[in-house]
């Protein structure tokens, strides 16, 4: 029963890395980037390219694909998506499903099409008892490293100089810019964060969800779902809704496994019905 | 309000829905292709029914304003219809579209009321959701639908009694685009009419309209309504004219296909649907045929930039050349 | 826009028309996955088949053959069309690939119809060489491996099981085999789990079968998925608690089996080829294969190809170079020859493959993973068609 309640919070943890920069775009920047699985597909193949072929240690392939799915997003922040925020959302969805299927097809070529794996050291592959719920090392790390992201990030959000000028860049871009915010560099630095952080989930859920080049496309729908159940535009809610996710998902599937994948939209659908906006929503109309 | 001026208004409506000069054209190209590119049919037809299908959408998205990342529910709910009507012997191809179309048509009544709230991240998520739960149901259903094996035993009637569908696809693709040009003018008639321009009203402001007395849900249930008959029956076409359904009719890339092709065409027209498709599925088609391991990439190019460079400047040339000849009439 | 068709339409024949200037020639429409989620399978078949015609060069009595190569996508009704346009527009003799079970089903007809012969060459349903007289196998059937780890598994000491498979047609046939066969043996089932295509974590089901103590857990899931399956089963210290992992050789698929890490050693799975087979044949096939696809190693996907280019070649030997379908498929029955795999027959009745199945052991050869095979079940037909009176 524990154990099973320890899988669904470090499968929704994994959940919620991989999309809180999808939030973040979408909630702040109202930008649709169905592109962001790219983002965490480039993070997964450059720690899994480090780790494999470069001999890295694997804790050193995960801030290396932070950094690298970081600058990705900063470089095609400045050259590509700054033409397309003035957009309207349909061609924004037009712009990052042609990202996407490039990034499938580069990777492809580049790396070929087979599943790729990150070798795990020894001591993540362990398994221990705590208090009789049988907890594995590698899932214990998921979870503290994504608590801890989410906690930073929170903090980040509304303690810092730097929180409340994303926050007044986002409410009102122009008095914000009238201010002297500089608002294109604090959304570019949003935008690289959330990259980095999609690429380090997608290093860190390699071993759970799998790594191929048709990634992007196959959890797409599941940030999505994050997303909308959570409501953009915080942190606190997509994390709540990732962990409700995570652990919906996993004790469906133990105890009612007949159920199978219907359980998880159905239930977004009954949610979306209920409150619109998101089950985490402040109640605001924007 | 005097009488001159509910004349002039009448007028101006008129004029705006008058036929140009260049949808004559963009018909009569249609048709010459049938007499004049049959090595082309299988794959024409395959646009006729997509274009048909992003029609389909258009009504929903371009009039109704409502986003939609499930439609092909009703494509493949169609599909599935018309395709067990043929396997349990009511092979008649017209009966089994209007069969689909009805039923099509009561599912989207039954699940229009889930997309009039919320935003379109809400309605987006909301539609994909019907249409995977669907896709779902069908995997499941393997004593009805073959499941992942495909539905098999679809045997068609000749269409009329007197047309049979053949391996060239010669007929299926006479009947696929006549079906679509008559489905296309009767939408063309029903959004021109005082109910469709009461539709885009809504999808301009629905606040205001409901003060003007308009019944804002009504509208909404009634263009998603039409909006899902319409795609059931492209769905029906095509297990029809594939006579075979598997389960990808429903699949999610069915629905991101569709979108794409309605975005790349333009919405709120009724050709953008046709013309997207064309240009998707010719683009593909050519595309994959040249590298079938990577054309993906280069259709992913094409649309980033279609959107980066913008529609106008690639598209401006023959649009303004459109416009001119559209225009002289009007 | 139309203008665009037109012009499209011109290239298109242009290209054809300089196609069809070459003499004589022989044309083979091959119909795959090139792209999508399981474009791996159409990599590999490609990659063999061009090895192929490499080895054995591009002309059989006398005729010049040429493979066109489409991509499906995975997607029913477009492998339906291009079969079509290939056997209309391109004039094939042959169609040949196949991803998927539904994208044979829906192309049968058009073979039936053509009468050209259409050569699965991984599609594993079995019925489908029932769809039409002109169907030819060189594949595998999903029964085919389900049935000899059952009987292995219980000749080894396994008494309970739990079954666990994908939750789609090919995964209820392997199930109801699997499972049938076992009981048959007098083993028990403990628990059958169906798993959706789209699931990301397996942690919930192997916690039941976990909970549910078997003595092994048997597993049906496409093949990258199922890797990603057989790492969390080890880490989840299934097998330290005494259960035992088995399963079809698409888990433990040779194309990643090497990537999958130490963890998987000693696994055992069942199926008709293992890179490790040894055989000269199968020696050289591998070298010839990873020289030409830069290292990559061939899979049971690559072999399947490989063999059923083999037998368009001996068929077309057999007529030859008559390209008449029924001829063709006449030619190709009963064909028999020694494949990478080992012996291969295509039965003269019904079509379909008549090969070895294998079991393997994951074990470390020369410091790389491989499935070495150390029981055989010979020349094992469809077992669904051999209980079909």
């Amino acid at each position: 029963m524990l154990t099973n309640l320890f899988d669904g919070v470090a499968y929704g943890m994994l959940l919620f890395v991989l999309a809180c920069g999808l939030s973040v775009t979408l909630g702040l920047m109202n930008f649709i980037n169905l592109a962001h699985g790219a983002f965490a597909m480039a993070g997964g193949y450059v720690a899994a390219y480090c780790v494999n072929r470069l001999g890295a240690p694997f804790l050193a392939g995960l801030p290396l694909a932070f950094v690298a799915s970081a600058l990705t997003g900063v470089v095609l922040e400045r050259t590509l998506y700054v033409h397309v925020y003035g957009k309207s959302h349909l061609d924004q969805v037009l712009f990052t499903i042609g990202l996407v299927f490039m990034s499938v097809a580069a990777v492809d070529f580049v790396q070929g099409s087979q599943q790729q794996f990150i070798a795990l050291p020894a001591f993540l592959r362990s398994r221990f008892e705590v208090l009789g719920v049988s907890i594995g090392a590698y899932r214990l790390l998921i979870i503290g490293i994504c608590g801890a992201l989410a906690l930073a990030l929170q903090l980040a959000l509304t303690r810092t100089r730097f929180g409340s000028r994303l926050r007044a860049a986002v409410d009102d871009p122009r008095v914000a810019r009238g201010l002297g915010i500089n608002v294109d560099a604090i959304f570019m630095v949003t935008f690289a964060v959330g990259s980095g952080l999609a690429g380090l989930g997608g290093a860190l859920g390699a071993e759970i969800l799998g790594l191929d080049p048709s990634f992007p496309l196959k959890f797409m729908v599941y940030f999505l779902i994050v997303v909308t159940v959570g409501g953009a535009s915080s942190i606190i809610g997509p994390f709540l809704a990732s962990i409700l996710l995570g652990v919906a998902d996993v004790a469906g599937k133990y105890y009612v496994p007949e159920a199978g994948a219907f359980v998880i939209y159905t239930v977004m659908i009954v949610v979306l019905l209920w409150r619109p906006q998101g089950l985490f929503a402040p109640r605001l109309a924007r | 309000m005097n009488a001159a001026h509910r004349a002039s208004a009448a007028a101006a409506l008129a004029a705006a829905t008058r036929w140009r000069p260049a949808e004559f054209v963009f018909w009569a190209a249609a048709a010459a292709s049938w007499f004049l590119l049959p090595d082309q049919y299988l794959l024409l037809n395959e646009v006729a029914i997509f274009g048909l299908f992003a029609l389909s959408l258009d009504l929903a998205l371009g009039y109704g304003g409502i986003v939609s990342l499930g439609h092909a529910a009703f494509f493949g709910f169609g599909a599935y219809l018309a395709g067990l009507l043929a396997k349990w012997g009511i092979g008649d191809p017209l009966l089994g579209l209007a069969a689909a179309g009805v039923a099509s048509m009561l599912l989207g009544f039954a699940t229009s009321f889930l997309v009039l709230r919320g935003s379109d991240l809400t309605r987006i998520m909301v539609t994909l959701s019907v249409s995977l739960v669907l896709f779902e149901v069908a995997n499941r259903l393997t004593w009805l639908t073959g499941g992942a094996d495909g539905l098999q035993g679809v045997v068609m009637a000749p269409i009329l009694g007197r047309f049979e569908f053949d391996m060239f696809g010669r007929v299926g693709y006479a009947y696929s685009l006549s079906v679509l040009f008559v489905l296309f003018l009767i939408a063309r008639r029903i959004m021109s009419s005082p109910f469709g321009l009461s539709v885009r009203a809504v999808k301009g402001n629905a606040l205001r309209t409901a003060a003007i007395g308009i019944p804002v849900t009504g509208r909404l249930v009634a263009i998603y309504t039409l909006a899902a008959a319409y795609a059931g029956i492209a769905g029906a076409l095509l297990a029809q004219s594939t006579q075979f359904v598997s389960l990808d009719v429903l699949a999610f890339h069915r629905s991101a296909d569709v979108l794409l092709m309605l975005v790349i065409g333009g919405v709120g027209y009724l050709y953008g649907g046709i013309v997207g498709a064309l240009l998707f599925k010719v683009m593909q088609d050519w595309l994959s045929g040249l590298t079938p391991q990577y054309w993906q990439f280069w259709i992913g190019l094409l649309l980033v930039l279609l959107v980066v460079v913008g529609r106008e400047r690639i598209f401006g040339w023959p649009l303004a050349l459109w416009r001119r000849v559209a225009g002289r009439r009007a | 826009m139309t203008r665009i068709r037109m012009v499209l339409a011109a290239m298109a024949t242009l290209m054809l028309a300089g196609t069809a200037e070459a003499q004589q020639t022989v044309r083979i429409g091959l119909i795959l996955p090139m792209t999508g989620p399981f474009q791996s399978t159409g990599r590999q078949i490609d990659a063999a088949v061009k090895l192929y015609m490499q080895q054995h060069g591009d002309s059989v009595a006398g005729q010049k053959i040429e493979v066109i190569l489409r991509d499906d996508a995975g997607v029913a009704d477009t492998t339906r069309r291009l079969a079509q346009e290939l056997v209309v527009r391109d004039k094939v003799a042959v169609l040949a690939g196949f991803g998927l079970t539904p994208l044979a089903m829906a192309t049968a007809p058009i073979a039936t119809q053509a009468k050209v012969p259409m050569v699965v060459m991984a599609a594993a349903t079995s019925s489908i060489t029932q769809q039409s007289p002109f169907v030819v196998r060189t594949a595998q059937v999903v029964a085919q491996p389900a049935v000899a780890i059952a009987d292995w598994a219980l000749q080894n000491g396994v008494k309970r099981v739990v079954s666990l498979v994908s939750d789609y047609g090919p995964g209820y046939d392997v199930e109801k085999w699997f499972n049938d066969r076992f009981r048959q043996g007098g083993g028990e089932v403990l628990a059958a789990l169906r798993v959706p295509l789209a699931n990301p974590d397996f942690a919930p089901f192997l916690q039941r079968a976990a909970d549910a103590k078997p003595d092994a857990l048997f597993a049906f899931v496409p093949s990258g998925v199922g890797s990603i399956l057989a790492k969390q089963f080890v880490e989840r210290g299934l097998d330290k608690s005494g259960i035992r992992f088995i399963a079809t050789g698409d888990v433990t698929d040779d194309d990643i089996v090497n990537a999958m890490g130490d963890v998987v050693l000693g696994m055992v799975t069942s199926g008709p080829y293992s890179a490790a087979h040894p055989s000269d044949t199968n020696k050289a096939f591998i070298q010839a294969f990873e020289k030409a696809n830069n290292g990559m190693r061939p899979n049971f996907m690559a072999v399947f190809g490989y063999d059923g280019m083999h037998a368009i070649y001996a068929a077309l030997e057999k007529t030859k170079g008559g390209i008449d379908g029924t001829a063709l498929v006449e030619a190709m029955k009963g064909l028999s020859w020694e494949s990478p795999r080992g012996p291969i027959m295509i039965d003269p009745q019904t079509r379909d493959v008549v090969h070895n199945l294998y079991i393997r052991k994951v074990e470390k050869v020369d410091g790389a993973l491989y499935n070495v095979e150390f029981a055989t079940f010979p020349m094992m037909k469809d077992p669904a068609k051999a209980a079909q009176p």
